[in-house]
């Protein structure tokens, strides 16, 4: 079953939270919807479960328009961000009782439990009680209590957030592995752009209760629709300078340079190019490429990555390399990029170009 | 070996200085009543378990005692489920409140023997309200003459008194649930009995736990209100064992036995205490 949402809006006293959503899952297909705090996704899942009700729009399940069928009625499971299990009841009992509710014989019960709980690793820990699990263990049961009914409908809102690093890479591994065979439509929020590529299926950009841009991940990641697609979706955000071409030259920032090759076709006039965090290099590059002159702000050393925060004439930076990199404060620098990799966006937003880059991998985000 | 720094115990000390005072002198004083015969300060005889022997033996502590469980009893019986049920159907947003919260302690506010003269003046059958609609209604209702009367006045004071300080903790408890939890059992399709069941109660547990041990104590201990609106009748209908104990002490005069009589009236209380703590607390692990 597809679910299809149109026009759904909906305002709580004169604020909107979701503005004129229009959206269509696929059975068996794995959508993340990728935005800050705030942008609506929490409340865009409710609206899919029926948790709330649009102020406007229908939402239609396989065809038949469900907008006013209370959650009750719908085949719909979620996974939250908290660890929500019943405190009292042991672990396969947890995850029994959606089906115990469905009245669904013990048997086939006990036979279902189980084969949830050894996709999820947890086949160990059914007599024990929540409390006596570790976050990661709590978090497999409830999404075990999802999984367990077959719906038509699995929204998980950040269930990885409260969860060390390790097991989250390995738990967002195993999430794909899940949705693989089954007819569901899963819908993952996250706010990490690294999370949405990892996961693949199809990403959902949302933007102060808008879909900015929605389509298959790599997709959106390579040719985001306007400059807000284009920085919610990478992490540090893409780097943002006013640009102007002029017959044979361009200008960026206040570096006039000869046009590259790339922007033959571009007509004249004023536009913003977009750099992504991790395209610039300190090396010099072999392929026509900018220079900057830039001042160093502070350098962030994260593992065997340093972050560089830059400036140039009073326009902030960002620079992603592989690596640790020590600067001081307040070095001069001179950073490259290839023109190649240059996104160039018109000045009202709108994408003009995108780099023809390789397909993302994980680590380049 | 470890050289040991003993500074801390100064820091210890106004707390022992405290409780000291505040417990363990007056209640050594007590002991050292119950087991003497006093006749003036400087003629007294060392009686050991004599007194006590005597209390456990006294029809009269039995009587009370008997009746206080049975009061404690129905206290507990009444104003836990009653607590619970106001705090469910208590609003959770909006106006409704700081108004119910407001209106459920204002009883909490009145003093207790307020609270007897106030029963005292509305359970009579001409003047007051509640006497005198029991009345009309062809219930032969006065709490002065009837001794089932004045025990279920009392009874329904205390209902009146104290189910909000329940009802209090319970909301309390019931707005630290999270909404997700709520949104959970929505989608798990889980009926009002199984949110109340598997949600609710579980996070009640704590404040129950509370309120249950508050309630008994103080039910336990209950004097003033049957003081003030029968004296303790009538006959001996609503006389507790507070009431059978300042009756003994002041009354009587009779310190020995009045301090042997209070030291078990004491163990008594910590002892189901202890039993109530246990019983609510034993399978912490598993909930």
């Amino acid at each position: 079953m597809s679910l299809q949402l149109d026009n759904v809006t909906l305002s709580v006293r004169g604020e909107t939270y979701i503005d004129n959503a229009c959206l269509m899952l696929e059975p068996g297909s794995f959508n993340v919807l990728l935005g800050h705090t705030l942008a609506g996704k929490t409340t865009l899942m409710r609206l899919m479960a029926g948790l709330d009700m649009p102020d406007r729009g229908t939402v239609r399940l396989g065809g038949r328009d469900m907008t006013h069928v209370p959650v009750r009625q719908r085949n719909v499971s979620m996974v939250y961000q908290q660890f929500i299990n019943y405190p009292t009841l042991t672990v396969f009992d947890n995850i029994a009782s959606p089906l115990k509710q469905a009245k669904v014989s013990r048997q086939e019960i006990a036979r279902r439990v189980e084969e949830t709980a050894e996709m999820l690793g947890i086949q160990h820990l059914l007599g024990r009680y929540p409390q006596e699990l570790s976050g990661g263990q709590q978090q497999r049961t409830a999404m075990a209590r999802a999984l367990v009914k077959d719906a038509d409908l699995v929204l998980f809102d950040e269930p990885l957030v409260n969860l060390d690093y390790k097991l989250r890479e390995a738990l967002r591994v195993e999430m794909r592995k899940l949705f693989e065979s089954r007819h569901t439509i899963a819908v993952y929020a996250t706010t990490e752009p690294a999370e949405a590529l990892a996961l693949g299926g199809t990403t959902t950009l949302l933007h102060q209760g808008r879909i900015v841009q929605s389509g298959p991940s790599d997709e959106v990641y390579r040719h985001p629709c306007n400059r807000e697609a284009a920085s919610l979706f990478g992490e540090p955000p893409i780097n943002l300078m006013p640009m102007t071409i002029q017959g044979d030259e361009c200008r960026i920032a206040d570096l006039r340079q000869p046009r590259p090759d790339v922007w033959r076709s571009l007509p004249a006039g004023e536009y913003q190019v977009g750099i992504r965090p991790h395209h610039w290099s300190l090396q010099p590059l072999e392929e026509p490429a900018f220079r900057l002159p830039v001042v160093v702000r502070v350098a962030e050393i994260s593992g065997s990555e340093t972050f560089l925060h830059l400036s140039h004439d009073r326009i902030d930076l960002v620079a992603h390399l592989i690596g640790i990199h020590e600067f001081g404060v307040d070095q001069a620098l001179e950073m490259q990029v290839a023109c190649r990799q240059l996104f160039v966006f018109e000045p009202d937003g709108d994408l003009v170009l995108s780099p023809s880059s390789p397909r993302p991998t994980l680590a380049s985000v | 070996m470890k050289p040991y720094n003993n500074k801390a115990w100064w820091l210890v000390l106004p707390v022992f200085v405290l409780v000291a005072f505040s417990a363990i002198i007056p209640m050594m004083t007590v002991v050292n009543y119950s087991v003497q015969d006093i006749f003036d300060p400087s003629t007294r005889y060392f009686v050991g378990t004599e007194w006590y022997r005597e209390i456990l033996a006294d029809p009269r502590l039995h009587d009370s005692l008997m009746r206080q469980f049975v009061y404690s009893f129905c206290v507990l019986a009444i104003e836990v489920p009653l607590g619970i049920i106001v705090a469910l159907s208590m609003p959770r947003r909006g106006l409704g409140v700081p108004v119910s919260l407001i209106l459920l302690s204002l009883p909490l506010l009145v003093p207790w023997n307020v609270v007897g003269t106030i029963w005292q003046i509305i359970g009579r059958e001409d003047i007051g309200l509640y006497g005198w609609i029991l009345n009309s209604l062809g219930l032969d209702y006065n709490y002065a003459s009837n001794p089932r009367d004045a025990w279920a006045t009392v009874l329904v004071m205390d209902v009146w008194h104290w189910t909000s300080l329940v009802a209090l903790l319970c909301y309390s408890g019931l707005r630290s649930i999270p909404d997700v939890y709520y949104q959970a059992a929505r989608i798990d399709r889980a009926s009002s009995w199984a949110v109340f069941r598997y949600i609710q109660l579980p996070k009640l547990k704590n404040v129950l736990l509370i309120a249950v041990m508050l309630r008994f104590m103080d039910s336990f201990m209950i004097y003033t209100e049957p003081f003030v609106l029968t004296g303790g009748g009538p006959g001996t209908a609503t006389t507790f064992l507070s009431q059978t104990l300042t009756q003994m002490a002041l009354g009587q005069f009779d310190l020995g036995r009045a301090a042997a009589f209070s030291l078990i009236y004491f163990l008594i209380i910590l002892l189901v205490t202890w039993v109530f703590y246990t019983a609510m607390t034993h399978n912490d692990n598993k909930g």
